[in-house]
């Protein structure tokens, strides 16, 4: 924490959000200033709670699967897959080869639009104008073939569980190789833009420093973790949906700073593509559901289980009962622990950096909020 | 088409009569768990002895339930000695009929280890466990959801505030006895001028 100064004396609160551009949502960030530096962070979150948990309780397991899609709803696809393997894992059923293939394919492109939503923001609430329009143009396309897929762009809905509700269209395959042949140059298109820009090395280098010990202390996952060093990813951890099969390296950075996480996401869409390229092409034929009874009632029991968004560790923890709706259904949201810690990483900076701190967060708040 | 042009209330045909054959075992009405045994098994118990009442797995995800004044000391001891250093998440389970009426659940991970526990004990309505917050700074707001939630104040805890609902609110959503519908009307009426939410 930084040494009290005689500006202590007119210690300055200013309110941030909930209706503010760059808090990416419905946050409220109440800061304590002293100038430029912010001395202390208060969140106040709940703007967009809709009680999730509740509504799992009463809706049978097949009805809850849309819900999911409303928390993280940029990458409804990734939540989508949480609960289907969550409820597969009571059952003790696994989705067939086929299914787990479409899945990861679907999976990453998801990652991709949402590491894509993330850059066009972030770099738009630190200043740069560009970067924003051409994102958008990209995820697009993702959107488009999520829309081809399943008929909706946003909240998919695009898991059953035991498997696939659809089969894949037409010409599938090709489309999505096409879009990771056209897509991998844009990376570097965005790099070019940005990665040796002296203003955004400026703002991002050394700002909002979170290292591997605090990252723990903290339960922070997902990229930000990745940054600051730890080699950590529970698709290589605990692989799920048949992540085994598929060779990729986990991008970490050194610092842990803002300028860290974004390498680490730019390679992470890179990465995804490669993941994608391997399993589009093994797409096995073969049924897309397995067997599942029609009235889904697990065991009394209870199961964690969890994946790996784009943003971290996303679990769900089901108990049941052997009735047809959950007799508790938890969801652990990445997002919602990753936001505790922005109070540690804008201490002592810069009111300016605030901003760029919570975009680099890439949160959520449908999902903080649930 | 003539097929199409039935009677309305023809009798559809009738079933095949029930097979024989008994009907399907009923599934037990607990969970089956089997016994959990390893390194980390062994150091608890000899460390903590009868506070552990149980280690189990089930579906191949190991757990121990443990007397409530016995968590606090059990994670500490996870975090330093078997590196279970990540705190995934802090969560309950209401069970209203049972006189400890709450499970409370902590799930750890250890990146050392790649592995992954919980641990669980049962708490009366209106007991006070201890924060987890000295253990692991990320308890804090995960404690404060379950408060908000569930009701359940964390003795220690530095800041026992809602988190998600407003500060003003009655009552805790995930108890069993709240029905989806039921919610705080007066606070709706009050702060959003409508008569309800629902």
């Amino acid at each position: 924490m930084p040494e009290a100064t005689f500006l202590d004396a007119t210690e300055l609160v200013i309110n941030m959000g909930p209706q503010h551009p760059s808090t990416h949502g419905v946050l409220r960030v109440i800061l304590k200033l002293d100038g430029e530096k912010v001395m202390g962070t208060e969140c106040v979150i709940g703007y967009l709670h809709r009680g999730v948990e509740k509504i799992g309780e009463n809706r049978t397991y097949q009805q809850f699967a849309p819900y999911v899609d409303r928390m993280d709803y940029v990458a409804a696809v990734s939540n989508g897959l949480g609960y289907c393997l969550a409820v597969e894992k009571l059952m003790n059923i696994e989705a067939p080869p086929r299914a787990q293939a479409v899945r990861v394919v679907l999976t990453e492109l998801n990652r991709i639009a949402s590491h894509l939503l993330w850059l066009g923001t972030h770099a738009l609430d630190i200043g740069a104008i560009t970067p924003v329009f051409y994102c958008f143009r990209e995820r697009e396309e993702v959107l488009k073939i999520f829309e081809n897929y399943c008929g909706a762009r946003l909240t998919t809905h695009a898991f059953r569980i035991g498997g696939l509700q659809y089969e894949t269209y037409d010409g599938f395959e090709e489309e999505v190789k096409k879009f990771c042949d056209w897509f991998l140059p844009k990376v570097d298109e965005y790099e070019e833009l940005l990665t040796n820009n002296r203003i955004w090395m400026g703002r991002l280098k050394g700002v909002g420093v979170l290292n591997a010990d605090e990252c723990k202390e903290y339960g922070v996952t997902g990229p930000v973790l990745r940054a600051a060093g730890v080699k950590w990813d529970l698709r290589k951890a605990q692989p799920y949906s048949g992540y085994e099969q598929y060779d990729f390296d986990i991008p970490t950075g050194e610092n842990g700073d803002t300028y860290d996480r974004y390498t680490v996401r730019m390679e992470e869409m890179r990465q995804a593509t490669r993941i994608i390229r391997q399993a589009v092409d093994r797409i096995p034929s073969g049924p897309i559901m397995g067997k599942v009874p029609k009235v889904v009632k697990p065991a009394v029991g209870e199961a964690y289980v969890s994946i790996e968004a784009p943003k971290g560790e996303l679990g769900y923890f089901i108990v049941s009962d052997n009735s047809t709706q959950p007799y508790r259904l938890r969801v652990r949201p990445p997002s919602f622990v990753n936001l505790q810690a922005l109070d540690r990483m804008v201490r002592g900076g810069l009111v300016a950096d605030v901003v760029a701190i919570i975009g680099t967060l890439d949160i959520v708040l449908g999902e903080v909020d649930r | 088409m003539a097929d199409e042009q039935k009677p309305e209330g023809a009798a559809p045909p009738p079933k095949p009569a029930a097979p024989a054959h008994a009907a399907p075992p009923k599934p037990p009405a607990t969970m089956v768990t089997t016994p959990w045994e390893s390194d980390i098994t062994a150091l608890l118990k000899e460390r903590f002895g009868e506070a552990i009442t149980e280690f189990s797995t089930y579906l191949g995800q190991s757990f121990l339930v443990a007397k409530p004044d016995a968590v606090i000391p059990i994670l500490e001891a996870l975090k330093l000695e078997l590196d279970f250093d990540y705190l995934v998440d802090i969560t309950a389970v209401d069970y209203p009929k049972r006189a400890e009426r709450f499970d409370v659940v902590y799930i750890l991970y250890s990146f050392a280890r790649n592995e992954r526990i919980r641990v669980k004990t049962m708490i009366q309505d209106g007991a006070r466990p201890a924060t987890a917050v000295g253990v692991h700074v990320g308890a804090n707001w995960l404690e404060r959801e379950v408060f908000d939630m569930f009701g359940i104040e964390f003795e220690g805890h530095p800041d026992m505030r809602r988190i998600l609902l407003p500060e003003e609110w009655e009552g805790y959503p995930l108890r069993k006895e709240n029905s989806i519908l039921r919610q705080d009307d007066a606070w709706v009426k009050e702060n959003l001028g409508i008569e309800s939410g629902q």
